[in-house]
């Protein structure tokens, strides 16, 4: 059987779509950050809806709701599943 | 790895949480109004020490540490917090132990921080906030699992309620029970360096070692002198040629073990169905529905700030002014009278006045914030505030600042990033606010006396456009030039709503008004007795007429002095006495310009005063208040600073007089450089 992996940036997500983290890149301390929220290589998020003007981002990672901008999510890789 | 030390007695403890895990009402909830604010020594950063009773009624206190996600610095704010933890500050003693506030809810992330805590080597207790909350979740969570894993009492509890307050009061009274826990594994490789790392900062210092662990992973480590950052810098470079990322490695170690421990200790139940709060959520953040509910909710607070606090400050004013006239009636009439009356009184009320609508304002702000609702307020804002640099938590201190600049100050406050809430400091006064109104209405009434309340209108909002798009320009420019700096990542979180605590609300409410009366009352003080000196002296005889007494005081003296400077906006001195003597609160212009023509009792809709401008030629005996003055004169007021409380406070919450000074200094030249580009490009123009 073959699975289906589609890598994609998780600025593209759209609501309702979820995956894992693969990688993110960005400097060093933004990086930092992401993890110490909780967002992990292997984390799970769910995108669960965009703000009324497109931008930013809602998502859900360990239970709970963290908004970030379309900008840094596009830092982020995905591994939708 | 782990160590039990004993304390022999805990007095001094210090509370740490996420934001939104309810520290606050717990730090409420056990020292009530007990509370000292003030800032540490020689820094801004705001201290918040309560003092409460042991179970058996000792005396202790309680520092609050600001909410946070991480020990990791990133701000000036949290590097007072990890000195303080470190036992760093002459003026904090290093607490006996550490109250963790975690939201039950949210566990995993709220347990990162806890995990940094105990790396600390404190004794720790960890108040399992919200149970309540995260059993109608259907989160279950084992509390003798967790004491295990963590190896320091867990206290379920309900701040909200009280709920568990008393056992979390048992364990603080309890020296047996204050333990220093476990902490996540590391790699032994990290280890190694960081003992290595901990022998080149400080051999003999207790805390070497902490400080280590702390330092090798901050990417950012320019508030520390050579040698210490290269040693640092030598340290995360070996780490990495080990293959081992010293930002990352730790969080992960921390995550994983984090992750172990709740595997055993959470239960969850039932399927995940939509809460309440998402279901609020899909209307409140909604396309349509959001800004309705958004437009409907920022209306009713501005609705409220200008009619309900219409009454107090109405209240205020008579009560002012009976105290000046009692004063009038006690002191003989003189200097002192004078001073006390016209000056003290008038003066201090002139601010206090503003009250009102600080207490409204931080009301509502509160029951936003508690809510939860404030968050959704600047992920629906963020957007647009994005496009000139600036977070989605600045949009609330702008939107105050159009019923007062002082409440909007005072509300940056939930801005973390440092540069960001000194741009929106900065920019907030330009935001049109009610101070103005009188004015705006005296000039509109002088340039349209036979106007439509359209017309009239029409120009009030060309004002209220011109302070709105000069703040944000101002903020993109601050942004791009002195203040610049990455524009910081959004990273909000939208905790779940839940029903404000009124309690807390108005606790907090009444701790900015105190805050606001203090602080900017000992400056308003000081200063309303410099202005009214300068009103006053040198004097005329006492039969003099009161516009002549003006004229020829250092008020008046300093209106002729920049004549020449307000000439090319066709001003006289006359209209640059007003302009002085309302440096200190823009809506004396109108007063200032009753006694300049020897009118009594005027305010802006009195048509003797509209008349008397109107009528008013220059010395080549045209017409002094031309269309082009009146609209340069209100240009001047929107732009320009002219208001003392604002001073006073941007200095209390800058903690320096740098940004005030600048601040009147810039919005000053932009007021006069709109002035004069609507006068003389007017004229241009073929206007008058």
């Amino acid at each position: 059987m073959m699975t289906l992996i589609a890598a994609k940036l998780l600025s593209d997500c759209k609501p309702g779509e979820s995956g894992k983290i693969r990688s993110m890149e960005m400097d060093t301390a933004s990086r930092q950050r992401l993890l110490e929220m909780g967002l992990l290589v292997g984390s799970r998020i769910d995108v669960i809806r965009l703000a009324p003007l497109g931008d930013p981002m809602e998502i859900k990672v360990r239970g709970y709701l963290l908004s970030l901008r379309k900008s840094e999510a596009g830092m982020i890789h995905i591994e939708t599943v | 790895m782990k160590t039990s030390v004993r304390v022999s007695s805990a007095r001094n403890f210090a509370i740490a949480g996420n934001p939104n895990c309810g520290k606050s009402t717990l730090f409420n909830a056990l020292t009530g109004l007990r509370q000292k604010i003030g800032n540490y020594p020689g820094v801004t950063v705001e201290r918040k020490l309560g003092e409460f009773r042991g179970l058996h009624g000792e005396p202790m206190t309680l520092l609050d540490l600001p909410g946070t996600y991480s020990m990791q610095v990133r701000s000036p704010d949290e590097a007072v917090s990890r000195d303080v933890l470190l036992g760093k500050r002459k003026d904090t003693p290093r607490p006996d132990a550490i109250i963790c506030v975690v939201d039950a809810s949210n566990l995993e992330r709220n347990l990162y921080l806890v995990a940094q805590i105990l790396e600390l080597e404190l004794p720790v207790v960890v108040a399992l906030n919200m149970v309540d909350v995260a059993e109608a979740a259907g989160i279950r969570i084992d509390v003798p699992a967790l004491e295990q894993a963590l190896g320091v009492p867990v206290i379920p509890m309900v701040a909200r309620t009280g709920r568990g307050v008393v056992d979390l009061k048992a364990v603080l009274s309890d020296p047996a029970r204050l333990k220093v826990g476990a902490t996540a594994p590391m790699d032994p490789a990290f280890e190694r360096e960081i003992r290595s790392l901990a022998e080149n900062l400080d051999p003999n210092s207790p805390v070497a070692k902490i400080e280590a662990a702390l330092w090798i992973s901050q990417p950012v480590l320019d508030e520390l002198p050579e040698p210490q950052r290269m040693w640092i810098e030598q340290s995360q470079t070996r780490l990495k040629s080990a293959g081992l990322d010293p930002f990352s490695a730790p969080v992960e170690a921390r995550y994983d073990w984090i992750q172990e421990l709740c595997a055993d200790a959470v239960h969850r139940s039932g399927s995940e169905s939509a809460s309440v709060s998402d279901k609020l959520d899909t209307v409140l953040t909604h396309r349509l529905w959001g800004w309705v509910a958004f437009a409907s909710m920022m209306a009713l607070v501005f609705f409220s700030i200008f009619t309900v606090a219409a009454y107090p400050m109405e209240w205020i004013d008579t009560a002012f002014n009976a105290l000046a006239d009692a004063a009038r009636a006690v002191i003989p009439a003189g200097d002192f009278q004078s001073l006390v009356a016209d000056g003290i009184i008038a003066g201090v009320g002139g601010v206090v006045i503003f009250l009102p609508q600080i207490l409204v304002l931080f009301f509502f702000l509160g029951l936003l914030e508690d809510s939860g609702y404030m968050a959704r307020a600047a992920f629906i804002m963020d957007r647009v505030m994005s496009r000139v640099g600036l977070h989605g938590k600045s949009f609330i201190p702008l939107l105050s600042s159009f019923a007062c600049a002082i409440p909007g100050i005072m509300a940056t406050r939930t801005i973390e990033n440092r540069k960001d809430r000194q741009v929106t400091i900065l920019v907030a006064p330009l935001m049109s606010c009610s101070a103005r109104l009188p004015v705006y209405a005296l000039m509109i009434a002088v340039l349209l006396p036979m106007g439509s309340a359209l017309e009239k209108a029409g120009i009030l909002l060309v004002m209220y456009a011109i302070g709105t798009v000069a703040a944000f320009g101002m903020a993109w420019l601050f942004k791009k030039t002195l203040l610049r700096g990455d524009t910081p990542m959004l990273l909000l979180e939208l905790p779940p709503y839940k029903m404000p605590v009124v309690g807390t609300v108005t606790l907090r409410m009444l701790e900015r008004a105190k805050i606001f009366l203090v602080r900017a009352g000992t400056v308003i003080f000081a200063l309303s007795i410099l202005l009214w000196a300068l009103a006053t002296y040198p004097k005329l005889p006492a039969d003099a007429n009161p516009a002549d007494a003006l004229a020829n005081s250092f008020a008046g003296q300093m209106g002729h002095a920049i004549e020449p400077i307000i000439r090319p906006l066709g001003y006289d001195w006359k209209i640059g006495i007003g302009l002085i003597a309302s440096f200190a609160a823009r809506e004396v212009f109108v007063g200032t310009m009753g006694i300049v023509y020897n009118l009594e009792d005027v305010d802006e809709t009195s048509q003797s005063l509209i008349d008397t401008i109107r009528s008013q030629v220059g010395p080549d005996g045209l017409p002094v208040f031309t269309p082009l003055v009146c609209l340069g004169l209100m240009v001047f007021y929107v732009l320009a600073m002219q208001c003392i409380s604002t001073v006073a406070i941007v200095r209390r919450e800058t903690n320096s007089w740098r940004w005030p000074i600048f601040q009147i200094a810039y919005m000053t030249l932009l007021a006069y450089a709109g002035a004069l580009i609507v006068y003389q490009g007017g004229r241009l123009l073929g206007f008058q």
